[in-house]
C-alpha cells in the first residue's frame, strides 16, 4: 500500500513536472492564452504598414477582413500606386488582383516567398497565420524581466512539416499573455526574423497589440517593418460573400 | 643602288616571285590568324558583355555589393544627366541604361485567369531611343523565331524556351508579376511581340527583353536604371584601356562613403572574367607566338636556301672584282627589298581577309547548337577583329625573318678563297 502510494506520488509529481512556477500555468495553456489573445473567430481591421527601405520610408494603409485561419479579404486604401490592389486568401491558396492590369492572379511557388508590398513580411507569412498551438511543440526555457516586466522565454518546435519557420523563441509577457519578442528560425538554427509588438490595449476581453514590429534578418540593413493596427473589431458577422473572387475586381 | 637592285629582281623572276610569293602569303596568314584569335576571343567576351557585365558597367556601390539579388532599390537615380555626362566625357564608348528584374509570368486563359506561370529573368533594354545599337549588339534580328522585334514600351520578346513552356505564342498578353523599385508589388501586362533564341545554350532559358520604358513602367523606376552599361564602338574589348577608364571614373566620380555613388566596374570584374580575360590574353600570346616562330624558321630557311642558290653568281661577282662586303651588303639590301615587298602585299591582303571576317563572321550556329545543354555561353558566329598591331605584326616574319635568313646564308661569302673561285667556275 505504501509502495503504491509512492508510486502513485511518483506519477503525479511526473505529471505536474511542466507546471510553471508561481502561476501554475502549463506551456500548453500559455500556449492556448496567446492564440485566445491573438486569434478570433473573425477579425475586421483597418491598419497602416510602414516599410523602412534603404532610400525612403512608405505607409501602405490596408482594410482586412479575416475569417477563423483560413479566410482572409484585404484591401489596399493607399497611397495611389497600390489604392485598389486587393488581395484573397482562402485556404492555401492566395490571390491577388491590382487595377493595373485588372488581372487576378493566383501566387503560388517561389512567389510566396516574397515580401508583402515590399515588408519584411512574406506571403507565407501571412498564410502560415495559425494557431501556434496547431503548428508547435513548446518547452519553457526560463522566465526573464524586461523593462520590469515578468516573461516567459519559451521554446517552440514544429510539429508540423513545411512550416517557414520551423523554430521560434518567444518572449511571453506574464500578465498580457502576448509574445513581445519573437526569433523566427530556420531548420539549421539560422536566424530569419524577429518580430515585436507594444502598444498593448484592451479590445473586448482581450489584450492586443496596436504596433507589431517585422525585422527581415537576412536584408543587410534592414530598418524593419512596423505595423500599425488603427481599428481592430473581433467576432464580427463577416458575410460568405465577402471571400469570393469576384468581389477582387469590384 | 636600289633601283638597281629592284630591276634586277624583277627582271629575275627567279630571285624575286617565289620568294615574294611565299612572304606574301605567309604574312597573310600570320595577320589573319592572329586577327581571329583575337575576334574570337572578343566575340566571347562580348557575349557576356552584352548579357551581363557590358565593356564598362555602372552600378551604385551598395548595389555592386548584392547585385545577385538583383536590388532595384538601389539602382541609380537621375539616369539620364548620368548618360548625358557619360557621353560628354567618355565619347569612346556608347553608353545605355539597363534594368534587370526578376518575378513571375502569369499567362491568362480567356476569363483572364491564370493559366500557367513561371519564374523570369526580365532586361529592360533602350530599344527605342533613336540611334539605339542594343538591337544590333544583341544580334535580335538574327535571333527571332516567331513575331517582331518590340515597336512600343508594352512590347515584349520572350525566349523560345519560356514560350514553349508557358505555352505562348506571338500576339499574346502576359503579366508580370515582381516588386517595383520601393519593392511594393507590381503587376504589368505586356504584349508578346515575338518569340527570340539566342543559341547560346541556357542562358534564356527564363529570359523576357523589354523596352527600357515597359520597364520603368512596371517596377516604378522613373529615370532610374540598375545600371549603365558602355560598349566601345569597334564593340572591340580592350582591357587596359577599360580598367585605366574604371579607375580614372571611379577617382573622379565615386564616393566611397556614399552608398548610391556611381561605381564602375570594367568586365574583368565580372564573376571569373578577369581570369578570362587574362588566360585568353596568354593563350593568345603563346599561339601566336609559337605560330610566328614557325613561320620565321620558314621564311629564314627560305632566305637560307636563296643564299646557296646564288653559290655560283657570288663566285663570278668576286672573280669579277666585287668585294665581298659589296656582295654581302647586296644581298641583304635585295632580301629587305624582297621582304618588305612580300610584308606590305601579305599585310595588305591579310588585313582584307580579316576585315572581311569581322564584317561577316563565320557561321558555326549549327555545331553550336549541338552544344546547347551546356551553360557556357557562346557565341555562333566568329568574328575576326582588325587590330592596330595587325598593320606592323608582319613585318616580324616578313622581313626580318628573310633578312636573317640571306644574312646567315651570306656569311659564307666571307669563306670563298679567292685562288679556288676560278677552278670552282670552270666546274
Amino acid at each position: 500500500m505504501k509502495i503504491k502510494t509512492i508510486i502513485s506520488a511518483f506519477i503525479l509529481c511526473q505529471g505536474f513536472s511542466f507546471l510553471i512556477g508561481e502561476e501554475n500555468i502549463t506551456v500548453d495553456e500559455l500556449l492556448k492564452a496567446i492564440d485566445a489573445n491573438l486569434y478570433a473567430k473573425s477579425r475586421v481591421l483597418t491598419s497602416k504598414m510602414i516599410v523602412h527601405g534603404r532610400r525612403t520610408s512608405r505607409t501602405i494603409e490596408s482594410r482586412n477582413w479575416i475569417v477563423g485561419i483560413d479566410k482572409s479579404f484585404t484591401e489596399y486604401l493607399s497611397p495611389p500606386r497600390e489604392a485598389g490592389t486587393k488581395m484573397l486568401k482562402d485556404g492555401d491558396k492566395l490571390w491577388a488582383y491590382s487595377p493595373q492590369t485588372d488581372r487576378v492572379i493566383q501566387i503560388s511557388g517561389h512567389m510566396l516567398r516574397q515580401s508583402v508590398m515590399g515588408s519584411d513580411m512574406s506571403y507565407n507569412d501571412m498564410m502560415e497565420d495559425k494557431p501556434l498551438t496547431d503548428l508547435y511543440e513548446a518547452t519553457i526555457e526560463r522566465s526573464e524581466m524586461i523593462d520590469g516586466r515578468k516573461h516567459w522565454v519559451l521554446s517552440l518546435n514544429a510539429r508540423v512539416t513545411g512550416l517557414s519557420y520551423p523554430k521560434r523563441r518567444a518572449w511571453v509577457d506574464a500578465e498580457y499573455l502576448l509574445p513581445m519578442k519573437e526569433e523566427l528560425y530556420a531548420k539549421g538554427g539560422k536566424l530569419l526574423k524577429s518580430t515585436s509588438m507594444d502598444g498593448i490595449k484592451k479590445v473586448q476581453g482581450r489584450w492586443f497589440p496596436t504596433r507589431f514590429i517585422f525585422r527581415d534578418e537576412l536584408k543587410r540593413n534592414s530598418k524593419g517593418t512596423e505595423w500599425i493596427i488603427d481599428d481592430i473589431q473581433f467576432d464580427v458577422e463577416i458575410p460568405n460573400s465577402r471571400f469570393s473572387k469576384a468581389l477582387l475586381r469590384k | 643602288m636600289i633601283k638597281f637592285l629592284t630591276k634586277g629582281l624583277l627582271r629575275d623572276r627567279s630571285r624575286s616571285l617565289f620568294p615574294v610569293l611565299v612572304i606574301t602569303l605567309t604574312v597573310a596568314m600570320v595577320v589573319f590568324t592572329i586577327g581571329f584569335m583575337r575576334g574570337t576571343m572578343n566575340s566571347l567576351f562580348l557575349d557576356t558583355a552584352v548579357i551581363l557585365t557590358g565593356h564598362e558597367k555602372i552600378v551604385t556601390r551598395a548595389y555592386n555589393e548584392e547585385s545577385q539579388l538583383m536590388p532595384n532599390d538601389l539602382a541609380l537615380l537621375d539616369v539620364d544627366q548620368l548618360v548625358d555626362e557619360l557621353r560628354r566625357d567618355y565619347p569612346g564608348f556608347f553608353w545605355s541604361p539597363r534594368i534587370t528584374f526578376a518575378g513571375l509570368l502569369d499567362v491568362p486563359d480567356e476569363n483572364g485567369e491564370t493559366k500557367a506561370q513561371g519564374p523570369v529573368i526580365a532586361f529592360g533594354i533602350d530599344f527605342l531611343s533613336h540611334g539605339s545599337r542594343q538591337v544590333e549588339i544583341w544580334e535580335l534580328e538574327r535571333s527571332i523565331v516567331s513575331g517582331k522585334l518590340p515597336k512600343n514600351r508594352n512590347d515584349a520578346l520572350i525566349s523560345s524556351k519560356l514560350a514553349n513552356r508557358l505555352n505562348i505564342s506571338a500576339g499574346e498578353s502576359v503579366t508580370f508579376i515582381g516588386s517595383t523599385m520601393e519593392n511594393a508589388f507590381t503587376t504589368y501586362n505586356f504584349n508578346v511581340s515575338g518569340t527570340f533564341n539566342l543559341r547560346k545554350g541556357q542562358t534564356d532559358k527564363q529570359m523576357m527583353l523589354v523596352d527600357l520604358s515597359g520597364a520603368r513602367l512596371a517596377l516604378d523606376m522613373d529615370n532610374a536604371a540598375s545600371a549603365i552599361f558602355g560598349f566601345t564602338h569597334s564593340l572591340y574589348y580592350d582591357d587596359e584601356a577599360a580598367v585605366t577608364l574604371r579607375d580614372q571614373y571611379n577617382k573622379a566620380e565615386s564616393d566611397s562613403l556614399d552608398i548610391f555613388s556611381p561605381f564602375m566596374l570594367a568586365l574583368r570584374d565580372g564573376n571569373q572574367m578577369g581570369t578570362m580575360v587574362d588566360v585568353s590574353g596568354a593563350m593568345i600570346a603563346i599561339m601566336g607566338g609559337i605560330f610566328l616562330v614557325v613561320v620565321m624558321v620558314v621564311l629564314w630557311n627560305m632566305g637560307l636556301m636563296n643564299g646557296l642558290r646564288r653559290y655560283g653568281e657570288v663566285g663570278l661577282r668576286l672573280a669579277m672584282g666585287e668585294s665581298k662586303g659589296q656582295v654581302y651588303r647586296s644581298m641583304i639590301s635585295e632580301a629587305v627589298i624582297i621582304g618588305l615587298f612580300g610584308t606590305i602585299i601579305g599585310t595588305g591582303m591579310g588585313l582584307v581577309l580579316t576585315y572581311y571576317v569581322q564584317e561577316h563572321g563565320i557561321d558555326y550556329t549549327k555545331g553550336m547548337e549541338a552544344l546547347s545543354n551546356s551553360s557556357m555561353i557562346m557565341p555562333n558566329i566568329f568574328y575576326a577583329q582588325v587590330t592596330p598591331d595587325l598593320f606592323y605584326i608582319g613585318f616580324i616574319p616578313g622581313v626580318l625573318a628573310t633578312v636573317l635568313g640571306t644574312m646567315l646564308a651570306g656569311l659564307a661569302i666571307y669563306k670563298r678563297e679567292m685562288a679556288q673561285l676560278f677552278k670552282e667556275l670552270e666546274t
